[in-house]
């Protein structure tokens, strides 16, 4: 079974890169979008700097939809999805290493880019690490959450603004504990409540997450 | 008595319409009732004037507006697992109902956070979850109108409606998880009530009110379902054409 999950990895990941202009964009627009916000807002750092986590945490958000959609179309798309759930492995674990190799592709990169779009909002370097690791806990359970819908829009119509209206109410609470840990953090009250929270949401939606997602793809695809 | 007969559409449809209209007359009652309560009985609050009046609406509507998605969750759930048509119905019956009542909630409490608070808005716990709740019913709602084949939206709508429960105790436990503006709960089956007596009949009355409504009115929507779901069978046909 390890030998599966790997080979769901490696496949996966090995298709990413065959065609990286894909995760590109999504790293670009996770970039293009936070730099909008001191054009729209104004330059004053004080400000720039109360605002950041939040703002880096919505662009996250927004990115990581964006890139929902990949994970299960191109394999509907050429009917591996369906050898996926005949095969002999269990379909959960399949998809949890699917989101696993999705996430390595779209959620790390914005990840690792984070703490330098965070220094251009002015926010306190020591505290970088903070928002990092927060991301590095929520950008997770991100994918997995919206795995999920990512599953039940297969093959919709209008998928995209479908998808983004039955997943980002979920993503709310993810949202409230990442940008709170790098907040409280800055204020300097410390953000390690939050991000235990945020851990345990990263267990919690692992847990079930992917076997949600199987019982969506069963229902997709029948 | 055989309960399995009433969980097939052809013997629940004139059922569920002789319940509606029970329950739409006790509602009428019952709202008439609570509104007399809470607007001439119910005295006026020493802090709050007399704009606190909204809770006769408000609190009831709130109540109901997570009640039902718990309900909702519950019959998609139901359909889910055993595969049952009028369950999965009654699911898609009740979300229009429940997200009228959190718009209901939302916009009433806008109204009385105005004179109270001194704002039409604030970023509170209570109010956030509130709204994403009201959220989560149109997901539920967009979700089973993009997908033609009824049973796989019934199955899809299931699948949201169970991973989106997780939202209702979250509304429920907010008030103790972040200490906002938004005050306590009033209510407690544990302490002695904080409020008038009569503030708690009216509030109790109009709780019932809106309980009999979104029955009468789930049930109304239900009937509405499954004549369009059945419209190929003899039964639906015979009763559209005047006969029953």
């Amino acid at each position: 079974m390890i030998a599966a999950l790997r080979c769901v990895i490696v496949r996966d990941l090995l298709l990413a890169v065959r065609r990286s202009s894909d995760v590109l964009t999504v790293l670009l627009f996770f970039v293009i979008v936070v730099s909008l916000f001191p054009l729209g807002i104004g330059p004053d750092p004080e400000l720039l700097r109360t605002i950041a986590p939040g703002v880096i945490w919505v662009a996250a958000l927004l990115a990581s939809m964006l890139a929902l959609q990949r994970i299960f179309a191109s394999d509907h798309a050429d009917g591996t999805l369906e050898q996926m759930l005949l095969g002999a492995s269990p379909l959960g674990m399949t998809v949890a290493a699917k989101v696993f190799a999705h996430w390595l592709v779209s959620g790390l990169p914005l990840v690792l880019i984070s703490p330098v779009l965070a220094l251009q909002f002015n926010f306190p370097q020591e505290m970088l690490g903070v928002l990092t690791l927060s991301l590095a806990l929520g950008t997770p359970v991100l994918s997995l959450i919206g795995a999920i819908g990512a599953a039940l829009t297969l093959g919709l119509r209008g998928g995209g603004a479908l998808l983004s209206l039955l997943v980002l109410p979920l993503y709310v609470p993810v949202l409230i504990m990442g940008a709170g840990s790098a907040e409280a953090a800055a204020a300097g009250i410390g953000g390690q409540a939050q991000l235990l929270l945020l851990g345990a949401l990263l267990v919690f939606a692992g847990a079930f997450a992917p076997w949600a997602v199987a019982v969506a793809l069963r229902i997709s695809t029948e | 008595m055989n309960w399995f007969k009433y969980s097939s559409p052809q013997s629940f449809f004139p059922l569920a319409g002789r319940i509606a209209l029970g329950f739409g007359a006790l509602a009428l009652l019952t709202c008439v009732a609570g509104l007399y309560i809470g607007f001439f009985r119910a005295p006026t609050d020493a802090q709050q004037g007399e704009a606190y009046r909204i809770i006769f609406i408000h609190v009831p509507a709130a109540w109901m507006s997570m009640f039902l998605y718990l309900v909702m969750a519950f019959w998609a759930g139901w359909g889910l697992a055993f595969n049952t048509r009028l369950s999965s119905m009654m699911a898609s019956a009740i979300a229009p109902t429940g997200a009228m009542f959190t718009f209901v909630a939302l916009w009433t409490g806008s109204l009385w956070g105005k004179p109270t608070w001194g704002t039409w808005w604030v970023w509170d716990a209570r109010l956030t979850s509130e709204l994403i709740l009201l959220f989560l019913y149109f997901g539920f709602m967009a979700l089973q109108a993009a997908i033609d084949d009824a049973r796989r939206a019934d199955k899809a709508g299931a699948v949201l409606a169970l991973v989106g429960v997780v939202n209702v105790p979250i509304i429920y436990f907010s008030v103790k998880w972040w200490n906002t503006l938004h005050q306590g709960a009033s209510i407690s089956l544990t302490k002695s009530p904080t409020m008038a007596a009569t503030m708690l009949t009216g509030m109790a009355v109009m709780a019932f009110g809106f309980w009999f409504y979104s029955i009468a009115a789930v049930l109304m929507r239900a009937r509405c379902i499954m004549l369009e779901r059945e419209r190929a069978s003899d039964w639906a046909t015979r009763y559209a054409r005047g006969s029953t």
